[in-house]
């Protein structure tokens, strides 16, 4: 198996974007990769792009295809493969694009995200979202994804002693974090009483518990590490990929509140960098909600179960703390377009070790990503280091 | 949800009707056909669960998909069936009626119905024991 290194990166700004189309975003996002890169598009051997649901989003399947075409690659035939894992499609189509570079079959691959949610309304989004989950035994009974994640905290919170404003205190911090990011969805700080005075969505979730409903794409350009200084100065290697699943409802799992996928999913990324978890100089963790943080961080191992809490109300988890979380202002304030998060924590990973992350730069040379589908049915871990 | 999708699973939905292996005495709900402890001793029988059990988890669903947005807030839950399953559904009681640990037994309710003129699913929903 051959290293891997990422040669360029490119992400659209996040947001309501009401002028942009599925494939403007998808453009956007590669050619700001490819000129990152410095490369052209016929180098690129292969794509791999991950979306969610384009199908329900805006009634488009067979978007491996479509993307290759709105990209100008059509004539050069690539093989171009669609990813989906549901919020995770962008950690898998990533996993792929490295697999596919490992392996000696490709060289030069793409791996992108892409999701346009703000073509249908909210309730649409809603059901759509619910799709992650089990739609006979969940969906059909009511259950939104916000209430599955919802359920997860008062499990949590009825074992381990959570305080509201701690769970409050993951998206202040996001934010603070967002208002940094320029492509962020939400560029400004929030109070502490503005989640806690915000409408009950699920209780005890808020509406400043979950994360946003986003437009927007990130692609980036992978290359065999031994080639990788043909095109960068600055080569970010992947030292592990992983992935792990788990049922599909969450009514079925071992532990309600412990995302067991991702603990498997983070011990064999670990197991394949050869590091222990105490290297990682900072994560990127797939905070579609408040609680889901919290349960990244413990289940990923940097603490013990019920202390994620602390952490975050004692500022571990800020820039400046000894374990900056979710530096890009994560899924909650950065924006969660579902199939393009997973690339763009990737982004938000090589920015950082490539000391261009501008005022939210962090110190250190090891950055993990943790990209969550459904309440945790499939997780996909990613570990990224200077070379 | 579709007609023939909803009908394929009337028994399991109307009936809380899922199995048991008879070789190790766990129970299955949805039914499995076979036992994931057992796999080829196992023999998988029919079981109907008399709907008892309590409260794992809960929330207070307050804004909902299209289909269930005429009854919000309602309160979902994971309930546990004394023989063990657990499963996904709303609860018929007051936001702050439903706690972890609350006991509860199955009623059969109007679940959704498919637009204005669509199709009415029923199913199973619980209510609290008191």
């Amino acid at each position: 198996m051959r290293d891997v290194a990422v040669i360029g990166i490119g992400c659209t700004t996040f947001g309501e974007k009401w002028e942009s189309s599925f494939g403007d975003l998808f453009v956007e996002a590669g050619a700001l990769a490819l000129a990152d890169a410095e490369l052209s598009g016929e180098s690129i051997d292969a794509m791999y792009v991950g979306n969610m649901s384009a199908g329900r989003f805006i009634e488009q399947e067979h978007i491996g295809a479509l993307i290759a075409d709105y990209a100008g690659l059509s004539t050069n035939h690539i093989p171009a493969t669609r990813v989906e894992a549901a919020c995770a499609s962008g950690g898998l189509a990533f996993r792929q694009a490295v697999i596919s570079v490992a392996s000696g079959i490709s060289d030069i691959v793409v791996a992108a995200g892409v999701e346009k949610m703000t073509d249908v309304g909210t309730g649409a989004s809603v059901d759509t979202l619910a799709g992650a989950a089990d739609r006979e035994w969940e969906g059909f009974m009511g259950a939104t994804f916000p209430g599955l994640y919802a359920m997860i905290a008062t499990d949590y919170m009825h074992r381990f002693p959570l305080t509201r404003e701690e769970l409050g205190m993951v998206a202040v911090k996001n934010h603070r974090n967002g208002a940094k990011n320029p492509i962020a969805q939400f560029r400004q700080e929030i109070s502490l009483d503005t989640v806690l005075s915000s409408s009950l969505v699920a209780d005890p979730l808020r509406l400043f518990d979950c994360s946003p409903i986003t437009d927007g794409a990130a692609a980036v350009i992978l290359a065999p590490l031994e080639r990788a200084r043909e095109f960068t100065d600055t080569p970010v290697k992947v030292l592990a990929t992983a992935q792990a699943s788990d049922t599909i409802a969450l009514h079925d799992r071992r532990d309600i509140s412990t995302l067991d996928a991702t603990v498997v999913a983070g011990e064999r990324a670990f197991a394949m960098a050869g590091i222990p978890r105490e290297r990682i100089d900072f994560l990127e963790v797939h905070d579609c909600f408040t609680i889901a943080e919290i349960c990244a961080i413990e289940d990923l191992g940097f603490c013990r179960k019920g202390e994620a809490g602390t952490l975050t109300s004692q500022g571990v988890t800020a820039l400046d703390g000894d374990l900056p979380v979710n530096t890009s202002g994560g899924l909650k304030a950065c924006g969660h377009p579902v199939g393009a998060t997973g690339i763009k924590q990737v982004c938000e990973v090589v920015q950082q070790l490539r000391g261009e992350a501008g005022a939210r730069q962090v110190d250190g040379e090891i950055g993990l990503t943790h990209n969550v589908g459904g309440t945790g049915a499939t997780v996909v871990v990613h570990i990224l280091g200077v070379t | 949800m579709s007609v023939a999708r909803f009908w394929r699973k009337i028994p399991q939905r109307y009936n809380l009707v899922g199995t048991r292996c008879e070789t190790c005495g766990r129970h299955y709900f949805p039914p499995r056909s076979f036992c994931p402890d057992c796999r080829r001793g196992g023999k998988i029988a029919e079981y109907r669960f008399p709907g008892t059990g309590k409260v794992v988890t809960c929330t207070v669903i307050r804004s909902a998909s299209e289909q269930f947005e005429n009854i919000t807030p309602y309160v979902l839950a994971i309930i546990q069936l004394d023989e063990g399953p657990r499963l996904t559904a709303q609860v018929v009681a007051k936001p702050g009626e439903v706690a972890v640990g609350t006991r509860v037994r199955s009623v059969f309710r109007r679940i959704m119905a498919d637009g204005d003129s669509g199709v009415i699913h029923y199913g199973t929903k619980f209510v609290p024991v008191k």
